[in-house]
């Protein structure tokens, strides 16, 4: 079973991952699809009493969903690789304008380098390939202590900044 | 200056430990060299011809005395006993060990410097005018905001992995020392027709393979929206950026393919969706910072006749060399790192441990690195000039070459970096060679010459009065020369390349007919560029390609 890292509030753990992706198993109770798919079968999908996902490759708009992040329990965002930034402002607009308040998670070539990062961006779940030592990952939330700028901060990090700022 | 508090303190140390973990991992083999490449990069390190390159962060070309005598301590310990200060205000050493990186960047640490995103795809030094605080025609003094820009983009973490590299800089002058417009964002402090204080914000400009100036996106930015603005510029470059072709990857690309009054719209959309959680500057803040900057503590002095009875070689560097100050009594001092001697903007450690002492002396301990690879002394009183003269030319930091022809600038080129085509360095050499009769040079008058060993552009070549471009040619090193560009202001403007390029040995006769029919077309006291521009480059490529008994 996939292992992931997860943020609850201060929380940090390692968990089994109870969400399937629809290419695997499509019957699952809780199933994650692409964004082709929710926007051909959304609306049986949202009939079928699951819970539901959506996974967002780097060029897809997050426009495409905003509407539709209250039927969502989770989204997730792909990377493709450390030069990869657009999941960074994908997320900040799920989190803040569009106030998505599910899981957001991080897929594809996740590294333990920027994981502090994408938990700053909003991020609370973090899938790693299976070469990756999670244990080892998990201390990379502690990297920084102090940030300059104000974060989405649902991922409960602790960070001292300017208060007026 | 700035002066870091506690939680600047704690994050340039993470920082370092952060980069040591990740040197670690990599010297181990647990961290890919792809991957190491892109985390090191955001650190200023790169691998170049012979060694590693590290670009130490100097926040807006400000400086204190012991800062840099850590340079000269980094350069005597960790290098070959020299440094290198770039276009854009920074150091670079070009032979560190990459095992001792991280000793360096926690040596900077203790004197309050790092080497954050130096380098790499995200958003670099905040850059100034390096006469900010003590020219005449300032507005307002710039550095303030360039520390809460720098703040803002230090560690951001939703842009620091943007789909290219990224350039601030702020100019609070008439003058645009800081050649804003051909940044990636340029701010321009101004007051609106109600007195207020804001910026102008330009976007798009840059230099590189296609090099652009910048477009107004806002004529008018109140200070407490400065960063919620800049946030929705880098969300929607963030997003829009092409990510498939590393040159077309700025932002110029986004603005010039959308046009400014598209792409204004899509940061307008941005910024209004966002503007109730943007980060914005507090009053509170804004003093806190401003409080930094206050003048030192300066005399009640008269302006005084400084040259009087003193020889020709102080005069003309009192006259090339030092600018008017808005305090009477003092002078700003370039020191010049334009020697004949030295490649552009090196220096050696026991120069940098001899200017610091000078600094301490001279000038309120404080320091500027220059765009143009000098350094200055912003705040001299004038009666201290003749002996700070003779104390600069006992070091060879005098040359009285400020502004003129020999004043270049130039990219280490082939001798040094893994992308260069050419040679910048011999060019130099051989340039400072035919051109070394001072009388000549000034009655050229300024002239700005930016050399390039590639069309990467590090060297600025497009925005030089004269720009030289190394190029290869099946194995060759050539050169091709442009006319008519300039870096600064509303003058601002691409250079036209002359025509066919050419051999390294020929660019002193080259520029020699060029300023041949300069001199022959100028009109009154105008400027090299002036007359380029007034008679287009027709007259100049004539004489560059004349024969050589023609033009002999």
């Amino acid at each position: 079973m996939r292992k992931l890292i997860k943020l609850h509030n201060s929380e940090r753990s390692i968990i089994n991952d109870s969400w399937h992706y629809a290419e695997d198993n499509a019957s699952a109770g809780s199933v994650i699809v692409s964004l082709t798919q929710w926007q051909s079968e959304r609306d049986a999908l949202i009939a079928s009493g699951k819970k539901l996902g959506v996974k967002l490759a780097p060029a897809d708009k997050v426009d495409s969903i905003a509407a539709d992040v209250s039927k969502l329990s989770l989204i997730a965002l792909e990377f493709g690789g450390l030069g990869e930034g657009r999941g960074y402002s994908q997320a900040h607009i799920l989190r803040r304008r569009c106030a998505f308040t599910g899981e957001l998670r991080a897929v594809g070539k996740v590294q333990r380098d920027q994981l502090f990062y994408m938990a700053r961006c909003g991020f609370d779940a973090f899938e790693l390939p299976e070469s990756a030592d999670l244990n080892v990952a998990l201390t990379a939330f502690d990297d920084y202590t102090v940030a300059y700028q104000p974060g989405v901060d649902v991922s409960g990090l602790q960070l001292q900044r300017r208060a007026t700022n | 200056m700035y002066k870091y508090d506690q939680i600047d303190k704690q994050l340039v140390s993470e920082r370092v430990a952060q980069f040591r973990d990740q040197t670690q991992r990599f010297l181990n083999g647990e961290l890919h060299e792809d991957d190491f490449r892109a985390l090191r990069l955001r650190n200023g390190l790169y691998i170049q011809r012979y060694a590693p390159m590290l670009r130490v962060s100097i926040p807006y070309g400000l400086l204190s005395s012991d800062q840099l005598r850590a340079f000269a301590r980094i350069a005597r310990e960790y290098d070959k006993g020299f440094g290198h200060f770039t276009t854009r205000q920074n150091i670079q050493y070009n032979w560190p060990e990459l095992a001792k990186v991280p000793d360096i960047l926690e040596l900077l640490a203790s004197v309050e410097m790092h080497a954050i995103q130096t380098s790499g795809n995200c958003i670099r030094n905040v850059t100034s005018d390096h006469l900010a605080g003590v020219a005449k025609d300032e507005i307002e003094d710039p550095r303030p905001w360039c520390e809460l820009v720098r703040q803002w983009a230090t560690v951001h973490p939703e842009f620091a992995f943007l789909p290219r590299k990224f350039k601030i800089a702020i100019t609070g002058a008439v003058a645009d020392r800081a050649a804003v417009r051909v940044h990636d964002i340029g701010l321009i402090l101004k007051h609106n027709d109600a007195g207020v204080l804001g910026f102008e914000v330009l976007v798009g400009g840059g230099l590189g393979r296609a090099p652009m100036i910048g477009q107004t996106i806002y004529d008018f930015v109140t200070p407490q929206d400065l960063l919620g603005c800049l946030e929705a510029i880098l969300r929607v470059y963030n997003l829009e950026g092409r990510r498939d072709n590393i040159h077309k990857a700025r932002i110029k690309f986004v603005v010039k393919s959308n046009g400014i009054d598209k792409f204004r719209e899509m940061v307008d959309a941005e910024w209004v969706a966002s503007k109730h959680y943007a980060p914005s500057l507090s009053d509170a803040e804004i003093a806190r910072v401003k409080a930094f900057f206050t003048a030192p503590a300066y005399e009640a002095l008269k302006d005084i006749d400084v040259v009087s009875g003193k020889g020709n070689d102080f005069r003309r560097w009192y006259q090339q060399n030092t600018r008017a100050h808005k305090v009477d009594g003092y002078r700003a001092v370039f020191l010049s790192l334009k020697s004949v001697k030295r490649p552009p903007g090196d220096i050696t450690d026991s120069q940098l441990d001899s200017v610091a002492d000078l600094a301490d002396k001279y000038s309120f301990g404080e320091i500027r690195a220059t765009h143009d690879q000098n350094l200055l002394f912003a705040d001299v009183r004038q009666q201290d000039l003749f002996e700070l003269w003779q104390k600069l030319s006992a070091l060879d930091l005098a040359t009285a070459n400020i502004g003129t022809l020999t004043d270049m600038i130039a990219c280490p080129g082939l001798d040094l970096c893994s992308l260069a085509n050419a040679r910048t360095y011999t060019v130099v050499d051989l340039i400072n060679a035919k051109f070394e009769d001072l009388d000549y040079l000034y009655d050229l008058g300024e002239i700005q010459l930016k050399m390039s060993g590639c069309m990467n552009a590090c060297g600025h070549h497009h925005v030089g009065h004269i720009g030289i471009l190394g190029v290869d040619k099946h194995g060759e090193e050539w050169y091709q020369v442009t006319i008519g560009g300039a870096p600064n202001g509303k003058e601002a403007d691409l250079g036209e390349v002359i025509g066919r390029s050419f051999k390294q040995e020929e660019i002193p006769d080259v520029l020699e007919r060029l300023f041949r029919v300069y001199l022959e077309l100028r009109e009154g006291d105008e400027r090299f560029v002036d007359t380029v521009r007034r008679t287009g480059i027709a007259p100049f490529k004539a004489g560059a390609y004349a024969q050589a008994d023609q033009a002999a």
